[in-house]
This record gives C-alpha cells, sequence and structure tokens, in this order.
C-alpha cells in the first residue's frame, strides 16, 4: 500500500520541474527502484496514473527502471548479482558482505516535449 | 524535446522530517526505538511489560502508531506516562511528519526512551525512517520460523530482534533454533530476545539491554 505514498512524492518532486511555457508537457519521468525497495512496479503504475489525472503531469508516462542487488563479499571478495533478495553471498555463502545497489528509491530524470501545434 | 536530469531520492522530504526529529531527540539525550511487527505479534504487550519493569528506572514516552482506534494509547494510558496515539487513518506504516506531529505534545515531558509502535505491517515500515536510534522487530512464535526469510528487508534494517510467545512453542509449528538461523542469515548482528509477555519470561535481559543504551 505504500506505493501509493511514494507516488504521491514522485508527482509532488517532478512537479518542481513542470516548464512555464504552456505549450511544454511532460513525457515521461524515469525511476530507479533497487529490488530492496519494497516497491511493487505494477502497484505503484496504477497509483501514479490514478494521481495524476487533472493535474499538470497528466498523459505522461512513469517508466520504471528496476534496479538488481549487487553484493560486496567481504570474506571471499566476489561481487555478485542477484534477482533473488538474499544477504548472503552466492559464491561462497558468507553473511558479511556490503550491499552496492538494490536499495535506490529515485527519481532519475524528466522528459520534456513541445507542442507547436497549441 | 529535452531531458531533465533529477537524481533525487523520492523520499527525500520524509528523510529530511526524520534528520530533524533525530536531531531533536540527540539535543534532549532521548533514546528512541522504532518498534515494528506484523499485526498481532506483541508490540503494545511488550511495551505494557517495558513499562511495567522499568518505569521506575527510567523515563518512559510512547507514541501509538495505528490505522484506527486509540485502543493502544489507552492500554498505556492507565500505566500514568506520556503517550500519543497517532491514527493512519488507512495508511499502513508510519511515516516521518506525523512523528514530528505526535513528538510535539512530548516536547516538555522528561525522556529518557522513547518508544514509536508502528503499524503493525512487516513491509511498508522497512522504507520510511522516523529519525528513531534503533529498529527493534518482533516476531512471535506462532508466525512460524520463516518470516526473516519472507520479510528480509525488516530484518536487514532491525537491530534487535524480540522473538515473543515462546511460552507457545509445544503448540506451534515454529523452531526457535531455525528461527534464529532464518533471521541471522539476513543479518548476522541482531541482538535476539527470548521473551514471553504474558509469563514475564526473558524480559529482564531486554529491559538491560534497553538501559544500555539510555543516553543520560
Amino acid at each position: 500500500m505504500h506505493e501509493l505514498s511514494v507516488a504521491e512524492e514522485i508527482v509532488n518532486i517532478s512537479r518542481q520541474y513542470l516548464p512555464k511555457e504552456n505549450n511544454v508537457h511532460v513525457k515521461s519521468i524515469t525511476i530507479k527502484i533497487g529490488r530492496l525497495s519494497n516497491i511493487l512496479p505494477d502497484s505503484l503504475l496504477f497509483c501514479y496514473e490514478s494521481l495524476i489525472d487533472n493535474t499538470p503531469l497528466n498523459g505522461s508516462k512513469l517508466i520504471i527502471e528496476e534496479i538488481p542487488i549487487r553484493i560486496n563479499c567481504m570474506k571471499c571478495g566476489k561481487n555478485s548479482e542477484t534477482d533473488h533478495i538474499s544477504f548472503l553471498c552466492p559464491n561462497c555463502n558468507s553473511s558479511e558482505i556490503k550491499i552496492e545497489s538494490g536499495t535506490e528509491l529515485l527519481i532519475s530524470e524528466i522528459e520534456l516535449f513541445e507542442n507547436n501545434l497549441e | 524535446m529535452s531531458v531533465i536530469t533529477v537524481e533525487r531520492k523520492i523520499l527525500e522530504k520524509n528523510d529530511a522530517i526524520a534528520n530533524e526529529i533525530r536531531h531533536s531527540f540527540q539535543e534532549k539525550n532521548i533514546f528512541s526505538i522504532n518498534l515494528v511487527s506484523s499485526p498481532g505479534s506483541g508490540k503494545t504487550s511488550l511495551v505494557e511489560q517495558t513499562i511495567n519493569l522499568a518505569k521506575d528506572k527510567f523515563n518512559i514516552a510512547v507514541i501509538e502508531g495505528d490505522v484506527q482506534t486509540s485502543l493502544d494509547a489507552e492500554r498505556i494510558g492507565v500505566f500514568n506516562i506520556p503517550v500519543v496515539q497517532i491514527i493512519t487513518n488507512g495508511s499502513c506504516h508510519l511515516e516521518a511528519n506525523l512523528v514530528k506531529d505526535a513528538y510535539k505534545q512530548l516536547e516538555e515531558k522528561e525522556i529518557d526512551l522513547l518508544v514509536i509502535e508502528n503499524v503493525g505491517n512487516l513491509v511498508c515500515p522497512a522504507g520510511y525512517d522516523l529519525g528513531e536510534d534503533l529498529k527493534v522487530v518482533i516476531v512471535s512464535t506462532t508466525e512460524g520460523d520463516d518470516k526473516p526469510l519472507k520479510y528480509p528487508a525488516m530484518f536487514r534494517n532491525a537491530s534487535a530482534l524480540v522473538i515473543n510467545k515462546i511460552d507457545l512453542l509445544p503448540y506451534v509449528k515454529c523452531s526457535l533454533e531455525t528461527l534464529r538461523k532464518n533471521a541471522l542469515s539476513i543479518n548476522p548482528n541482531l541482538k535476539i530476545f527470548e521473551i514471553s509477555c504474558t509469563k514475564d519470561t526473558g524480559l529482564n535481559e531486554w529491559i538491560e539491554w534497553l538501559q544500555s543504551h539510555l543516553k543520560k
């Protein structure tokens, strides 16, 4: 359920980047979501689309980039990538690991387009 | 046409308020814990027992988070300690701004330990920093021994695990050894307590641990 609060924050932050020109619109917002961030992409998309009706973001597309979990093992030194939520090194099974990526929850970019017919 | 690079954390507003709260707690030497678990694991029972055993030793205040009702604040209210109820009206987790508002009612009180009891949920509260010093996760034996594997983020972010209802072990399908092993595989640094709130078991060690973290 917290996808709704996350979608609200995406809308709040994105609105700060809206151009003043009336003929410039938001085409897409790209966000990065780590596999460890407990966010369900489908649910987030649904919430986003429900929120942007009747706002300047109406018609924009939310593009979700999912970031895999990258683990650096402090015991065997190996770097691994996994989609499976685990905190053990896939190589040596050690739990002494550092999480290099997978916890991201950020807006990376906003794409705008100009509609000259308006 | 054009692309604007943003690179901003989606929950930056929550994180900023959480840092403000952390700063206020630090200034006042308050040790705070964010208590998380599934519904019915025994969060409020643990708070009641903690107050029972420790209210003569140090000053406790409680912020109660629930989706509906002020039943928990009423339970804590009988102990005559400061308590504030947050009702989230459907939201599945506490956010820092709610805690900031609740804390305004406690600012004048003398507090050594502030317990923030989150909404019963092992998923959503993991993502929201409330400005607390430590997260404590409770799991009860009736939930089975696989919860750490099913909700890894919560166990990864917690500093301590309280296993409650150990008096029910003979009746439920839960191995304490497996539960400990699963929890430590997610987070090898977890401090683990085995307790029963209704039978007063294992609580002294918990109180001593809390006391060792107090800032004054």
